[in-house]
């Protein structure tokens, strides 16, 4: 008989995601029928080999290859990224000319755009995007601000979904306005007074609220539909997606998008027990959001963007007191359901490798942008897989030669042993398209493992 | 006492610098002398960045202080002197990009060193900078990036600068994230630099400053 979800190890519960990943299944639940058998191959083979350079028990057939860009699929099939955001024909037209003109062992999945008219509905205020703010041309971008302010963090503490939405959402959206006068769902008890909880959902703001919320949410499912399509189409073809879903270290969740990387920072001297103790309160939340989606999705990679950890941006001290210990927190609770942290050191992380590399071995995949990668390689790489560090200005203004010349050196220094997948290092728009080509082919090309 | 100002601000102590300035004021102490020592503490708060003794937070906190401390001052001020400046910098992240870490901290440094920043803000449209070149004569400009869409902005506005006329009399730096001399190259700059010490060193030499 099958061991329980709760009976199993770490290990034996990462074994199983990866088994759902090799046996896809549509948001329905039912299996998604391959186009062919040599697409079903490739499917398996894929996932193989990443298992493989992520598990660092055995050499994989060869280096595997990734492609995350940010918008460059719209300009490489001529559309914009405002196209992409308001026509999900386009967008999917362009990501799967993306898929099958590089051929990467993973889809990027057209999922990252957006639905620009939900935003547009929903007045979102925390991002600028093509034709709203910045050019339909430009990719999206984010509007710092304290959307949190310095004097939040008890509500925070005590009540974080409370917090959500009836302070933070309705200033990070306009069209939320009227969650402001939510009563707590949790005074709904029993027949005694309880109705007096349901008083704020005949005001007219509120209503007005949920009205946005149910054109947005229409418009979302819109979009999700020609999002799953998509994908489907792609595993059926033979690639697996990317990311199974995405979380965040507790440090960035504050200094991203609540109180800001300046609001945070003063917090560190004004109020460090405060943010402390609210990162604290963030981990569950942030690994039940990764592990949520990973189940969700039947895919064991979770991605973690990382942002504020990096190098210069605290001193090493200040690392390991605020960004360190939850940021391990919240991948030991993924591992611990079977789920894989993949995240992104984003700029440079050469100072932190010795703390970094104080996590299981076999259980992450780390995309390194610019750190030194034969330090990686020594320290991290001794635990975990890498995957990256071909650079955005290569892949920008070098010529293929030069591309491949580097691929070649990294899967040398970087691949000896396992544990490493060819991948660009930051998320870039425009770049040659010669120049991707010749980094897929010089993966395949220089990749295989001689056994 | 003058000595104390210098040092508590330098070492961050928020509560003490205010309770100094507050003393200092109310003993009738020239405000001008007062706002020579927060400049000095800043200098050092600069130099401590520099070798990497401070990071992002303590500027940002230092930052944060001086504004605290000006506040209290200017009120007392009959009359602003302007301080000597080595020399004028237009700065700014260029169009489609709004990372401003980074280009605050390059501002934040050339400040602390005595230049005269006009500090543009994000997303600046070429044009902005061409107008601000000419309206301050400014002979160097800074320009911060991250995306690579930001490549072609800087070559753009560099371009914009040729086809006004102006971009005889300036010298230009670039630098953010993925910068490096391969771009400084595509884009027609005069020099990319790796960090905000490097921009400094480099608006000194060109404005002919040891
Ligand atoms: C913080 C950050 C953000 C914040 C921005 C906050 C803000 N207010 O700026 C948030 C989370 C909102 C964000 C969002 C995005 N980001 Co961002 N972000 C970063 C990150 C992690 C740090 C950048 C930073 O501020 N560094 C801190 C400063 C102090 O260090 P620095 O950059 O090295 O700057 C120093 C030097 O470069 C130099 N310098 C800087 N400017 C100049 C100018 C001159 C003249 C000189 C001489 C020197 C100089 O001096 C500075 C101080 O020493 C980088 C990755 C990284 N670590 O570099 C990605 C990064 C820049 N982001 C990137 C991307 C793609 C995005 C997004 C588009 C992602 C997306 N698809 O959603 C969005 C949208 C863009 C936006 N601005 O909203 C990419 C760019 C990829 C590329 N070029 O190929 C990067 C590199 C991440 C990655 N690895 O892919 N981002």
């Amino acid at each position: 008989m099958e061991k329980k979800w709760q009976e199993m190890t770490s290990d034996e519960k990462q074994e199983a995601m990866f088994q759902r990943w090799m046996s896809p299944k549509d948001l329905q639940g039912n299996d998604i029928k391959f186009q062919s058998p040599q697409a079903e191959k490739a499917y398996k083979e894929r996932i193989t080999i990443i298992k493989d350079a992520i598990q660092m028990k055995k050499l994989p057939n060869r280096v595997p290859v990734f492609l995350l860009p940010s918008f460059f699929p719209c300009y490489h099939a001529g559309i914009t990224p405002r196209d992409a955001m308001y026509d999900y024909d386009k967008l999917n037209m362009a990501f799967k000319k993306f898929l099958l003109d590089f051929e990467p062992d993973t889809n990027l999945t057209s999922i990252g755009p957006g639905p620009g008219r939900a935003f547009e509905i929903l007045d979102y205020k925390l991002y600028s995007w093509p034709g709203h703010g910045v050019s339909p041309n430009a990719s999206y971008q984010c509007n710092e601000g304290e959307y949190m302010k310095a004097d939040e963090y008890d509500a925070l503490i005590d009540d974080p979904s409370n917090f959500f939405s009836n302070t933070y959402l309705p200033r990070v959206f306009g069209a939320l306005d009227g969650f402001k006068m939510l009563p707590a769902l949790t005074g709904i008890l029993e027949i005694f007074g309880v109705a007096v909880n349901f008083v704020p959902f005949g005001l007219p703001p509120v209503q007005a609220t949920y009205k946005a919320l149910f054109e947005a949410g229409a418009e979302a499912l819109k979009w999700i539909g020609a999002v799953g399509a998509f994908n489907n189409e792609a595993t059926s073809l033979g690639f697996p997606a990317a990311f199974g879903g995405f979380t965040k270290a507790p440090f960035d969740t504050i200094g991203d998008t609540l109180r800001g990387t300046r609001g945070i920072m003063l917090d560190m001297y004004r109020q460090p027990d405060k943010l402390l103790k609210a990162m604290d309160r963030l981990t569950p939340i942030m690994i039940k959001m990764g592990v949520s989606a990973a189940q969700m999705n039947g895919h064991p990679l979770i991605f973690i963007p990382l942002h504020k950890g990096a190098d210069g941006f605290l001193s090493d001290e200040q690392f390991k007191k605020f960004y360190w210990p939850t940021f391990r927190k919240v991948m030991i609770g993924l591992i611990n359901e079977g789920v894989v942290p993949f995240p992104a050191a984003e700029g440079r992380w050469t100072t932190r490798l010795d703390i970094l590399k104080d996590i299981p071995k076999g259980k992450t995949l780390w995309m390194i942008d610019q750190s030194d990668m034969a330090k990686v390689k020594k320290t991290l790489g001794g635990v975990a897989c890498l995957a990256g560090n071909v650079p955005s200005d290569l892949l920008k203004l070098g010529t293929p030669e030069q591309v491949k010349d580097y691929v070649k050196k990294l899967i040398d220094t970087a691949g000896k042993g396992g544990g490493y997948i060819v991948c660009n290092g930051a998320f870039f728009d425009e770049v040659k398209a010669e120049n991707l080509q010749a980094m897929v082919a010089a993966a395949k090309q220089y990749g295989a493992y001689k056994k | 006492m003058a000595k104390d100002l210098v040092k508590t601000l330098a070492d961050l102590k928020e509560q003490e610098v205010m309770e100094i300035v507050k003393s200092r004021l109310s003993a009738g102490d020239d405000p001008l002398k007062i706002l020579e020592d927060a400049r000095k503490g800043m200098e050092i708060v600069g130099k401590r960045f520099a070798s990497s003794e401070y990071f992002i937070p303590d500027l940002v906190y230092s930052g944060e202080i001086l504004r605290a401390v000006t506040e209290l001052v200017k009120p007392k001020l009959s009359k602003t002197t302007e301080s000597k400046k080595l020399g004028k910098v237009v700065f700014g992240t260029v169009a489609g990009d709004i990372h401003d870490i980074g280009k605050d901290i390059v501002v934040f440094m050339l400040d602390v060193n005595g230049f005269e920043v006009y500090d543009l803000g994000v997303d600046v449209p070429v044009q902005k900078f061409v107008e601000k070149i000419k309206e301050t004569g400014a002979p160097i400009v800074g320009l911060s990036g991250f995306l690579t869409l930001a490549f072609d902005s800087m070559k753009q506005t560099i371009e914009a600068m040729k086809a006004a006329g102006v971009r005889d009399k300036v010298k230009v730096m670039i630098g953010g994230g993925q910068i490096s001399e391969e771009v400084r190259k595509y884009t027609g700059a005069d020099a990319y630099g790796k960090d905000a010490m490097a921009g400094v060193a480099l608006a000194k030499q060109w404005a002919g400053v040891k």
